[in-house]
């Protein structure tokens, strides 16, 4: 059995597989939009190794953190700005 | 060899585009030459904040008049220049300081500027996020912050608009006794008179001139709206901005008005690079988190540098140089340069069209520094 652990994603419970992303995990809640832009358009990860900055999202109450660079850990409260 | 102006303005700086606004505005012909872009020097690594300043009667005198001119200004800005009367908070620590707070309480009272002044309770419930404990403070609610580049480029239109030339990326080798300059072509640019508004470095152009590079570095964060809402400053400010020791920093924190915070601040002087200096940064940032204990939750997305044109005496020098009733001067404003811009505008147009000054211009002459006067700082 592969090891899991469980998060939240804007409020919905998910377990995913120990060493998971959260960008990935974020895809997996089936969440397109990671952010808006300041113009209010919507944004998501582009180069996913933590260079453009478009995947940040608010993770345990820190914002801006890059979810392509963090991995998922067991109760982390993840949100997005849907 | 046709071209010739009133005035050519070297430097398009804040100081050198208020100056060629004003001067456009007084009708005379203005050419502005900068050899990089416009606001691209000191102007770019101003904090922008637009204040009223006490450290001695010339520099308040200035720094409200200059105040006031942004005043009629501010409905005139465009969007991106990012006006924002946020006011100043000036923060002190123990009673001593909170001394020092009544007494400016007075002076700004008596010269009609408007001041509050808070206690420890009422300063934490306007600034949640400053450290419990402090004595109190002084709010400044007329204060205000911008964004320098954005406002020169602005002053600078205003001043096209009034039939001034702008030509950037245009390096000036000298300034012509008998007016005008040479530029690194080697073409000559006639001209009644020249303005150097060089900043900090000024004295390439006017050698022997008391102005040193003084350097500052400064953080902007992402955003985070309403982490803070004033401009907050330490009153130790003052020690730092005008002590006389090489290396100093002091607490000022600005909200932006995307939320971004910017912070600042160092001096330094024999430092020409123009590199981050890591050990006065950690310094600078640490004065800010005995502040603000919170800030190092936030994440800080650029750092950089500039330089201060510092005076010894913390003026400014504005109006004709000692080499020449032709060649002028508009440079020295440390790290008041954007307040002061409009005022400096103000004097060196009146002075310059033979208008009566609406401050005194003798505290700011150059021709305080005479040749003989040893300079130390």
């Amino acid at each position: 059995m592969t090891k899991t652990v469980q998060i939240r994603v804007n409020g919905h419970s998910l377990c995913v597989p120990v060493g998971t992303v959260v960008a990935a995990a974020i895809a997996r809640a089936g969440v397109a939009r990671f952010r808006r832009s300041v113009m209010g358009n919507p944004r998501g990860p582009l180069c996913g190794m933590g260079i453009c900055m478009e995947c940040r999202v608010t993770i345990n109450s820190q914002r801006y953190s890059r979810s392509c660079q963090t991995l998922c850990a067991e109760g982390m409260l993840i949100e997005t700005d849907e | 060899m046709g071209e010739s102006f009133d005035i050519i303005i070297v430097g398009a700086g804040i100081v050198g585009a208020a100056c060629a606004a004003a001067c456009a505005r007084g009708g005379l012909r203005v050419l502005v030459v900068d050899r990089g872009p416009v606001g691209g020097g000191t102007t770019a690594a101003g904090m922008g904040h637009l204040v009223v300043l006490d450290d001695s009667q010339a520099q308040f005198a200035l720094t409200y008049y200059s105040r006031s001119l942004w005043h009629q200004l501010a409905g005139l800005l465009p969007a991106d220049v990012e006006y924002n009367q946020c006011g100043t908070l000036w923060v002190a620590s123990d009673e001593e300081e909170m001394a020092e707070v009544r007494r400016k309480e007075k002076l700004y009272a008596a010269a009609g500027v408007h001041a509050e002044v808070l206690d420890g309770l009422e300063l934490e419930e306007l600034e949640p996020n400053l450290r419990p404990g402090v004595a109190g403070g002084l709010r400044v609610p007329e204060d205000a912050v911008l964004y320098p580049p954005s406002a020169a480029r602005f002053l600078l239109e205003q001043a096209q608009q009034q039939g001034a030339q702008v030509r950037t990326g245009v390096s000036v080798r000298s300034l012509l006794g008998e007016g005008g300059v040479v530029l690194a072509d080697g073409s000559r640019v006639s001209a009644g008179r020249t303005v150097s508004a060089t900043g900090p470095w000024a004295p390439e152009l006017t050698p022997g001139l008391p102005v040193r590079k003084r350097k500052g570095h400064l953080v902007i964060t992402e955003r985070y709206p309403g982490f803070v809402n004033h401009q907050i400053v330490e009153l130790g400010y003052l020690k730092s901005a005008h002590g006389a020791g090489k290396d100093s920093v002091a607490f000022n924190i600005q909200p932006r008005k995307n939320g971004q915070m910017l912070i600042g601040s160092s001096r330094q002087y024999e430092a020409e690079d123009t590199a981050v200096d890591q050990p006065i940064l950690d310094r600078m940032l640490n004065r800010a988190l005995e502040y603000l204990p919170s800030l190092g939750q936030l994440s800080a997305i650029r750092v950089w540098t500039g330089h201060r044109a510092a005076t010894p005496d913390k003026l400014p020098l504005i109006g004709p140089s000692q080499e020449s009733d032709r060649i002028w001067l508009a440079t020295g404003h440390e790290g008041l340069g954007i307040t002061t811009s409009l005022g400096t505008a103000g004097l060196l147009a009146d002075l310059l069209l033979d208008r009566a000054t609406a401050i005194p211009a003798a505290p700011y002459s150059p021709a305080r520094f005479a040749k003989t006067s040893s300079v130390n700082d």
